[in-house]
């Protein structure tokens, strides 16, 4: 900084006292500002957040649809969709059915790393392309590396329909 | 000056422009650093500029918007003129910049430049490569594919295994409960308006640190960096033997940009643009998803990492490495520079190239994947059936039927997850063929409840066939010590 623009400036002194108090005026006022811009920004980044548990009972058909001892793939739509979902606002699973109305209903998601399991009735066993685990017919782990069983749906029967509790992603936080 | 036009001096002398850049582009540098070694950084800068000229063109016609978005890209493909080559060039710019921003960091960490007084120039470069792997990890979601729709899975997943937070971390990213539109719009925010910001920032910041503190000289072994000295001897150097940037140094530095940027050209006319692989309809489970290339190295490591050091090493492995590399110049700001008095410094270089480039290589091959169509999609060698019995044959068929191939291999054929059975008979003794299919061990499945005791039979029979000519079936195993009264 120059010598002749330093000229410039006034002289500090203790009588400026208005100007100090525009200044930290200014400064407060900025600091209101920028608080009420970042509330709703920060609700609004973490609105999802929220919706934590956010789940919902579905029909996934009549009871008929599902014979007994055999283990079908069965397609829901996520309850909580929005019109430009497109595909993905469909949601998979496997529907294992027991004895006396007794289902198994477990999510596609390999409880590893998430990529879909697919069945082999065959040899009874649920693969996952992705790193290899595999899963026995009653969703115990078999081999690989998940670090436990598939994950499975809530369900009930209702009026000869078979209901999931889903909607969310299932992971090992929040397991189905 | 002289060829400038009346136009250009016209704003030159009301601008100022070229008379405030000057300096800057004529600054002395080090002659030692007017080398082929020195032209990574101003190549990964052409390629991000590359990077923001086809990312808009994309955008243009992208539609980021989860029931529209592969539509788009198959319009890109297929009807936009040109759309196929500007995602080529996009896809494989993006691949030549993690690459060539590999080498740079690799050649300054060698060349010594993170020590003093460039440790910022240093750690603001890794944030440059953080927000670089950002960029390619956003990037493959927009192509909102098969691959996107799982790769996402994969991050939610890991995501979720953090302590307590997990599951509101998952909600954050995805933008929701699940993966769905709302996923896709906050990946496109991310992708187009809040890294590249960034980036553009950081790079700013990174330009200034070079031309404030200079280029880092050719570093001599036994010139060690002394924090009193340093600084006055560099002067010495750059004023005793110093060189204009431009143009001296800078026509490798345009050589290099060049280059690259037409061998991303090259590459994109050759292969063509990637993907996008299959409507992301996640009902649609016949599907193998896989990781670009840049992430094929972590993939493989998800797949061998012991289960029970995962989840630690998937939530503290990245900030781990991240936090190591910005503490490098606090630990080692000075002393020695060259490469060739830094022996631990190349030895973790090379084990680090060979640690990532060998996952990448097995991440390709994915031999704990099953083979999903191996059983049903793959003959069984004719020699393995030729002269059998029925029996035999009939554990030819149980060994097809029941998706063994899919982690078995026959005649090379087949899943690499387990070992191969040409000769599994030289190995194992009937009862040990018979325990390890009912009981499985050893990261197999126990096959006990689902082979009828007829079948178990068959499979055992052909399996004890199973052993090249010449080599003795197994024996069982003796006990080595006599049983003692």
């Amino acid at each position: 900084m120059c010598a002749g623009h330093e000229s410039m400036l006034p002289p500090p002194s203790p009588s400026s006292t208005r100007r100090g108090f525009l200044f930290r005026l200014g400064l407060a006022l900025n600091a209101i500002a920028g608080v009420l811009v970042a509330i709703p920004v920060v609700g609004y980044i973490l609105g999802p957040v929220r919706r934590a548990g956010a789940q919902a009972w579905i029909a996934l058909g009549p009871v008929g649809d599902f014979p007994e001892g055999e283990t079908r793939f069965a397609v829901y739509e996520n309850p909580f969709r929005v019109a430009w979902d497109g595909p993905t606002a469909k949601v998979a699973c496997w529907v294992r059915r027991l004895p006396d109305e007794k289902f198994q209903v477990f999510a596609v998601n390999c409880a590893h790393l998430g990529c879909p399991v697919r069945w082999f009735p065959q040899s009874r066993l649920f693969m996952c392309p992705c790193h290899g685990g595999a899963y026995y017919e009653d969703g115990s782990r078999a081999s690989g590396p998940p670090p436990r069983g598939l994950f499975e749906y809530e369900y009930r029967v209702r009026d000869g329909q078979l209901w999931v509790r889903g909607g969310e992603i299932p992971t090992l936080s929040e397991p189905a | 000056m002289k060829l400038l036009g009346p136009a250009a001096r016209w704003i030159e002398e009301r601008a100022g422009i070229g008379a405030a850049l000057a300096p800057a582009l004529t600054h002395a540098v080090p002659r030692s650093t007017a080398s082929w070694w020195y032209v990574f950084g101003s190549a990964t800068l052409a390629l991000f500029m590359l990077q923001i000229a086809t990312g808009i063109c994309l955008a243009l016609v992208y539609v980021p918007a989860a029931d529209q978005a592969y539509q788009s890209l198959e319009y890109l493909n297929y009807q936009a003129p040109f759309g196929w080559y500007l995602r080529a060039v996009h896809f494989w710019g993006s691949n030549a910049m993690v690459m060539v921003m590999t080498l740079h960091m690799i050649q300054v960490f060698l060349f010594g430049a993170h020590k003093y007084p460039r440790e910022l120039t240093w750690i603001v470069g890794v944030l440059l490569f953080a927000c670089t792997l950002g960029m390619a990890f956003t990037g493959q979601i927009l192509r909102w594919d098969q691959d996107a729709y799982w790769g996402l899975g994969i991050g939610a997943s890991i995501a979720a295994r953090s302590p307590v937070i997990g599951e509101a971390v998952v909600h954050a990213l995805l933008g929701g409960p699940i993966i769905a539109g709302r996923t896709l719009s906050r990946f496109f925010s991310v992708h187009v308006f809040l890294i590249p910001g960034i980036l553009i920032g950081l790079i700013g910041l990174h330009l200034w640190l070079v031309l404030r503190l200079g280029i880092n000289e050719w570093p001599m072994p036994g010139r060690a960096v002394d924090r009193d000295t340093y600084r006055q001897r560099y002067e010495e150097e750059v004023h005793r033997d110093g060189v204009p940037f431009f143009p001296v140094a800078a026509r490798k530095d345009m050589i290099g940009m060049a280059v690259v940027i037409l061998a991303v050209l090259a590459a994109a006319a050759v292969f063509g643009p990637h993907g996008p692989r299959g409507v992301p309809d996640p009902t649609i489970i016949d599907t193998v998803p896989r990781p670009d290339f840049y992430f094929l190295s972590l993939f493989a490591l998800f797949a061998l990492l012991p289960p029970w050091t995962e989840t630690v090493l998937l939530l503290a492995g990245p900030p781990l490495a991240i936090g190591l590399l910005l503490i490098l110049p606090f630990v080692a700001g000075t002393g020695e520079k060259s490469w060739r008095r830094r022996p631990v410094s190349v030895l973790a270089v090379i084990l680090i190239v060979l640690i990532v480039t060998t996952l990448a290589g097995l991440g390709v091959k994915a031999p704990w994947s099953p083979v999903m169509n191996a059983w049903s999609g793959l003959p069984t060698p004719v020699a393995y059936v030729l002269g059998r019995t029925p029996l035999e044959l009939q554990g030819a068929l149980v060994l097809q039927n029941k998706q063994c191939r899919n982690c078995h291999s026959l005649g090379g054929e087949g899943g690499l997850r387990g070992p191969a059975l040409d000769d599994v008979a030289t190995r194992m003794t009937r009862d040990q063929l018979i325990h390890q299919v009912l009981q499985g061990g050893g990261n197999m499945p126990a096959y006990g409840k689902n082979l009828s005791p007829a079948e178990v039979t068959a499979l055992v029979a052909f399996m004890q066939t199973m052993r090249p000519a010449g080599e003795p079936p197994a024996r069982p195993p003796v006990d080595p010590v006599p049983p003692t009264r």
